[in-house]
């Protein structure tokens, strides 16, 4: 089931015009605050009437300006998650994760409860009253009574932004179990490159009301454009690599198509597939394979093209495609590494050129990386 | 009980409960509507209908008494045809003194319960109408939960109020014992009579202990509802 979102709505001092599809899998609305995010969601929610537009769920019409369509909230069987969760002050938490599904049809009963409890590890909170749970816990019940409104589509309003760093580590391995377990498009809003990173499937960047690009995350992840939206610090690839194995100084083995790299600090099981973010500042370039250096991961690339990074001018971004390893039939995958102006002509860098990236183990960070996606 | 209270004194205190009782029932629905629509709907007018409902909290008394009586009297602009058409008279009848009371309670019901209504955030509401609640749903199972304090509150405001309610009923439906002798107008007439200082006395007694019954039952439910839904 995709989610078609076609909208125009008008704001004092901003217009929103946006269009995007958000397919299976989690479809990051990414933008810095104030870009219309939170409009677009409430819209798909019903919660707010778009002044022009249309809004579609597979074969359902939510909201068709010009037909004068507009299903009431209610109706459009979205679950909606908060970012202030909202929970029922007056009601259990029992009672709060049971609401949806007092009015959600019986045919369309799947999500199980148990699992559902199980799945989000709020077993233990269910007698409990909301008033008494940390922001955590509420996230996850919010999360959970959503789930089992028998939603066709998930909405989720910065699921996270309310919670410190620790929460969120707490969460969002939850959000991954969510995304690969039921087959439900989810409308991630979110202001953190991390977050997107780690879990979008599909990102849509807005800026100022605009969509300024949308695609596959690892394409827009990979696109200057796309970076730039991430901004200097945090923007990076996506790169998929398969857990081999664990060393005994700490370090685990990955294989991407290009060759291995060592990570630290990676649990996951061998032969399982992890999504990495490498950030574009932590990639560094050479023209010959360096020897001597601290460096664990060295992969060779071929430079497809140099783009000017945002900033001060003084840094560019090079977009480097991955050499294929043998026997690899995968598409090749792509590397950002953001460098000086000065590097590129003392190295005299151009397109086509076969170079080899530099990423310091430790520079993946643990937040960076996943489960990969479906 | 009547050992210690007459049997006049008794229908009086009796007849003050049963009038505060039904003006409290009567206008509870009116109130929340009016609340609601004071507290969340733009509407042209919204501004005379709030002056309307606290008219009686400024005006004398009297006032409201001798409106009520050339509105709803048996000869009044509404009366008429309530009497002609159904049968309804309020004129010098205890239905009469519900009417002043309900009236004359009605803007501080009103007032408790818009109160407790904009208290309420309408995120939660939302909230309930994308897990799949219609609009009287969500009513029913999240803002009703929510005010009921205030309703309460207002309530047990509006039904005191009407205990004490004096002007408004002497004017509009006389003192009549057994009719629509409430317990202020005894205590009144109990005072005109010479040697009535002892039964006014006791009644003024009676009215004291209501009073503080109806405040104390108020405060104790109200934090009753207040802890449940504070969601602790």
């Amino acid at each position: 089931m995709t989610l078609s979102v076609s909208l125009q709505h008008a704001f004092p001092g901003v217009s929103l015009d946006v269009r995007f599809d958000a397919p299976q899998g989690v479809t990051a609305l990414f933008g810095r605050s104030g870009s219309g995010k939170t409009t677009v969601v409430n819209a798909v929610a019903g919660l707010l009437r778009p002044d022009q537009g249309r809004i579609t769920l597979g074969d359902r019409v939510l909201f068709d300006a010009a037909q004068r369509q507009n299903l009431a909230p209610h109706r459009r069987r979205i679950g909606y998650v908060f970012q202030d969760a909202r929970l029922f002050p007056h009601l259990s938490v029992r009672q709060n994760l049971l609401y949806g599904r007092w009015f959600a049809p019986k045919a369309a009963r799947r999500a199980e409860f148990d699992r559902v409890i199980e799945m989000l590890g709020i077993a233990a909170l269910l007698d409990r009253r909301p008033g008494l749970l940390s922001g955590g816990e509420k996230s996850r019940v919010a999360l959970g009574r959503a789930l089992l409104s028998e939603p066709d589509l998930l909405l989720m309003d910065e699921p996270l932004a309310a919670l410190d760093e620790a929460r969120k580590a707490e969460i969002l391995p939850y959000l991954e179990r969510l995304r690969d377990t039921f087959a439900l498009p989810i409308l991630y809003v979110s202001h953190s490159p991390a977050e997107v990173a780690r879990l979008a499937t599909t990102v849509v960047m807005l800026e100022a009301g605009q969509v300024t690009i949308a695609g596959p995350a690892h394409e827009v992840l990979a696109d200057p454009t796309g970076a730039r939206g991430f901004g200097q610090r945090e923007a990076g690839a996506l790169i998929t690599a398969r857990v081999s194995d664990r060393q005994e100084d700490g370090l685990t083995r990955l294989d991407c198509g290009a060759g291995p790299l060592w990570l630290p600090g990676i649990t996951a099981p061998a032969g399982a597939a992890l999504r990495l973010q490498i950030l574009a500042r932590d990639v560094m370039l050479a023209r010959t394979r360096p020897e001597g250096i601290s460096a664990l991961n060295i992969l060779e690339a071929e430079i497809q093209d140099i783009v000017a990074a945002d900033g001060d001018g003084s840094a560019v971004l090079v977009r480097l495609q991955l050499a294929p390893g043998a026997g690899d039939k995968t598409a090749p995958e792509i590397l950002l590494a953001r460098i000086t102006r000065r590097s590129v002509s003392a190295l005299s860098l151009a397109p086509g050129l076969r170079v080899f990236a530099v990423i310091k183990s430790v520079a993946v960070a643990p937040g960076a990386v996943g489960p990969q996606a479906i | 009980m009547t050992d210690w209270l007459s049997p006049d004194e008794w229908t009086a205190v009796a007849l003050s409960l049963r009038v505060s009782f039904w003006a409290v029932l009567v206008s509870l629905p009116l109130g929340l509507l009016v609340a609601h629509a004071l507290a969340r709907w733009q509407f042209p007018g919204k501004q005379i209908l709030n002056g309307i409902v606290h008219l009686p909290l400024i005006l004398p008394p009297v006032v409201t008494g001798y409106l009520l009586l050339i509105t709803f009297g048996r000869k009044g602009t509404v009366g008429q045809y309530l009497d002609q058409w159904f049968g309804i008279v309020f004129a010098f009848r205890w239905t009469g003194a519900v009417l002043a009371a309900a009236i004359m309670a009605f803007p501080l019901m009103v007032r408790a319960m818009r109160l407790a209504i904009e208290a309420v955030d309408p995120k939660l509401e939302q909230a309930g109408a994308t897990l799949g609640a219609s609009r009287p749903w969500v009513w029913l199972t999240v803002t009703l939960p929510m005010i009921l304090p205030g309703v309460i509150a207002g309530a047990i405001l509006a039904f005191a109020k009407a205990m004490g309610e004096f002007g408004a009923t002497i004017t509009f439906v006389s003192n009549i014992a057994g009719q629509t002798r409430t317990l202020p107008s005894a205590i009144y007439t109990f005072l005109q009579v010479p040697g009535g200082e002892a039964q006014a006395a006791r009644l003024v007694w009676v009215a004291i202990a209501i009073a503080m019954a109806a405040l104390l039952l108020s405060e104790w439910v109200s934090r009753l509802v207040a802890r449940r839904i504070s969601g602790r």
